[in-house]
């Protein structure tokens, strides 16, 4: 295996985690919910998805249980924010202690067990083809599901009428209200997706990232995920783009170092934050010509009035 | 954002830990301050397990308190002073980044003991502790040196400290008595407990050429990543075996309930004193995991490497130790390096052929 090759192999499993539990939020948020809690319900999902892949032996079944323990903690935030009006970040920093806290509960039992990886694809004479094999045909079922995910979010938004209702619901809960949309079942949907997806970004890490279960080991992906929807000014094209630039930022880094080229390795720690930083800026700047904004009615509490 | 919600979650626990006390007033309360989640199986776990001795061994004397995933800085200040408020006699703070707010907290505090691990700064109510890790880490140098084919080593550094320094200095200087043209490569990725990055960081080492992987962080990604891609790698605080059953060489384990346990029934015989405690192989703080996956001459020099250091024949740190420029450095300790020289280390030795970020 080349270097470059090994190199891309790892930036994708790096983006991997960041594209499920940012794709999930960038839905929630186009209809208008801000939740805060990814770091929560991807931590959830990645201690319920390693008990469910140790109790039974198969990684199909533990990302089942990530998906389902994600939904599960993003059931809790929908209670309070649609059920109960509660404001949105106050929510969802409480969903994420949440999270931390009942992951390491449930995941104690399993704090030093090991499970086999999630199997890689491999078909022969394509997977064995020099160089774009094993990056094309040899990855496993998270990266395929990732990539279908986001382009099946991108189909669904521009291309459906559900997905035009979801988006004028983001920009307009009052206006949606008033054509007879039923906003908060629709939110409602899209906070459970949300979970989901992040749980099984979540779940993607003891899986087939470092396949154990330690308390923690999200270690703060949740929020790049979030920073992220941000970074793609709410596009699904743009998403994918910017958790591989991540990813490529984040294993560069490491391989810069061990050339020995001599860069500050603080610095080169700060890079993606910095990126996010930079296109913040310059989607500040575009606002007006073009590009897409934040959806209107984002973080904005709905009461429908009866 | 994620410092914010430890801290509220770590301030959350000590209100929790408050309400258990009112019953046990003769009790010695104990207090501990945890990097990161007990469940780490590294630095934190083993600091859990030191606790737990100190447990069993004095029984309903004493009743402790832990505080785990606290961040290190101007933060963690809180959760000491927590601690302080609530009755503990005798608090230990476990990570280097404690020092200066453990420091502010025991001015605060005169009638509290404290004690903190791997720092440099003390008080009349505050004493130090750390292990000689350097010791083990010489040994993992000569074990690496004889078994790595490449002659490349890996080593994954937290952050760049005089603690991990020293490490990966005594790491080539043991390394280099068996193979003197011996190579590191050295990644931080200036966090402690990240396993994905830690994984990332052993993935590039590996690509890159090394053939050892060592790490210097809280997980056991790295010596995971090792047994999936068939190379040699070493534990780190604890014995991680189970995660390398054909490729872990051997571990540093620390071990600190000994320690606990002498330092708690000082408190309770009125005896306590702030000293600066540094132990290695020899009072046992520091342990060897078993030697394994390597034939048995190498075996024979890593054990005759140990007794050597126990019986004080032999310090990783004998003078001349030479810097990158060649030159030997200032020799304050007679045969060998001083306290201070190790505990301060902020410079690379001969051999090892990258720069200290930052400097």
């Amino acid at each position: 295996m080349g270097l470059l090759e090994a190199i891309i192999i790892s930036v994708i499993a790096a983006s991997t985690p960041l594209l499920l539990a940012a794709a999930g939020e960038l839905v929630v948020e186009r209809s208008g919910v801000l939740n805060l809690g990814t770091e929560g319900m991807m931590i959830m999902g990645a201690a319920c998805g390693f008990a469910g892949a140790y109790l039974t032996g198969s990684t199909f079944v533990g990302a089942l249980f990530g998906i389902a323990a994600g939904a599960a903690l993003s059931l809790v935030f929908a209670a309070l924010t649609l059920g109960l009006a509660v404001n949105q970040v106050a929510a969802g920093l409480a969903l994420t202690i949440l999270g931390i806290g009942l992951s390491g509960l449930i995941g104690a039992g399993f704090v030093g067990e090991r499970i086999t990886p999630a199997p890689r694809l491999y078909i022969p004479l394509l997977t064995d083809l020099p160089i774009v094999g094993k990056i094309l045909f040899g990855q496993d079922g998270f990266v395929y599901f990732s990539i279908a995910l986001v382009a099946t979010i991108w189909w669904f938004l521009y291309r459906t009428r559900a997905g035009l209702v979801l988006r004028a619901v983001g920009d307009s809960h009052t206006s949606a209200h008033a054509l007879g949309y039923p906003v908060l079942k629709i939110r409602l949907l899209a906070v459970l997706f949300g979970g989901g997806c992040a749980g099984l970004g979540g779940a993607f890490l003891p899986l087939a990232y470092t396949p154990f279960f330690i308390p923690g080991m999200t270690a703060g992906r949740g929020w790049i995920a979030l920073a992220l929807v941000v970074f793609s000014s709410w596009m699904p094209g743009r998403l994918v783009a910017g958790a591989y630039l991540f990813g490529a930022v984040t294993i560069l880094q490491l391989h810069a170092q061990a050339f020995g080229l001599g860069i500050p390795s603080q610095l080169m720690s700060a890079l993606p934050y910095l990126a996010t930083v930079i296109v913040l800026v310059l989607i500040s700047r575009a606002r007006g010509s073009a590009g897409s904004v934040a959806p209107a009615s984002l973080g904005i509490v709905f009461v429908p009035d009866r | 954002m994620k410092k914010l919600m430890m801290t509220v979650a770590a301030a959350a626990l000590a209100i929790a830990a408050t309400g258990s006390s009112a019953s046990a007033a003769e009790k010695l309360k104990v207090g501990f301050i945890y990097l990161g989640p007990i469940g780490d199986l590294g630095w934190t776990y083993r600091h859990e397990v030191g606790r737990q001795e100190m447990v069993k061994e004095l029984g309903d004397k004493i009743e402790t308190t832990y505080l785990e995933n606290v961040n290190e800085g101007p933060d963690s200040e809180r959760s000491i002073e927590q601690l302080a408020r609530t009755g503990h006699q005798l608090i230990f703070t476990t990570s280097f980044g404690y020092m200066d707010p453990t420091l502010k907290v025991a001015k605060k505090y005169p009638k509290i003991m404290f004690e903190h691990a791997t720092g440099f700064k003390s008080a009349p109510n505050m004493g130090t502790y750390s292990g000689k890790f350097y010791e083990g880490r010489y040994i993992q140098g000569v074990i690496a040196g004889k078994m790595s084919k490449k002659g490349v080593l890996g080593y994954i550094g937290s952050f760049p400290i005089p603690e991990v320094i020293s490490g990966i200095n005594a790491t080539i200087l043991g390394a280099q008595t068996v193979n003197p043209d011996i190579k590191i490569k050295i990644i931080w990725v200036n966090t402690w407990f990240d396993p994905g990055k830690e994984a990332d960081a052993a993935k590039a080492l590996i690509d890159q050429g090394a053939d050892i992987i060592m790490q210097h962080t809280d997980s056991p990604a790295a010596v995971q990543v090792a047994a999936q891609r068939g190379v040699l790698a070493f534990g780190q605080d604890s014995d991680m075996i189970k995660f390398g059953p054909k490729i872990q060489l051997t571990s540093i384990i620390d071990n600190w309930g000994p320690y606990y346990t002498r330092q708690a029934k000082a408190m309770l015989d009125g005896a306590w004193k702030a000293g600066d405690t540094w132990d290695g192989l020899k009072e046992k703080m520091v342990v060897m995991a078993p030697y394994t996956n390597m034939p048995d001459d190498v075996k024979a020099l890593a054990e005759k490497t140990e007794a050597a250091i126990v019986a004080g024949t032999l310090h990783p740190f004998k003078c001349p130790v030479l810097g990158q420029d060649g030159k030997p450095v200032e020799c304050k300790g007679g045969a060998a390096l001083d306290a201070g020289q190790i505990l301060g280390m902020n410079f690379y030795v001969k051999g090892v052929d990258d720069k200290i970020p930052g400097k």
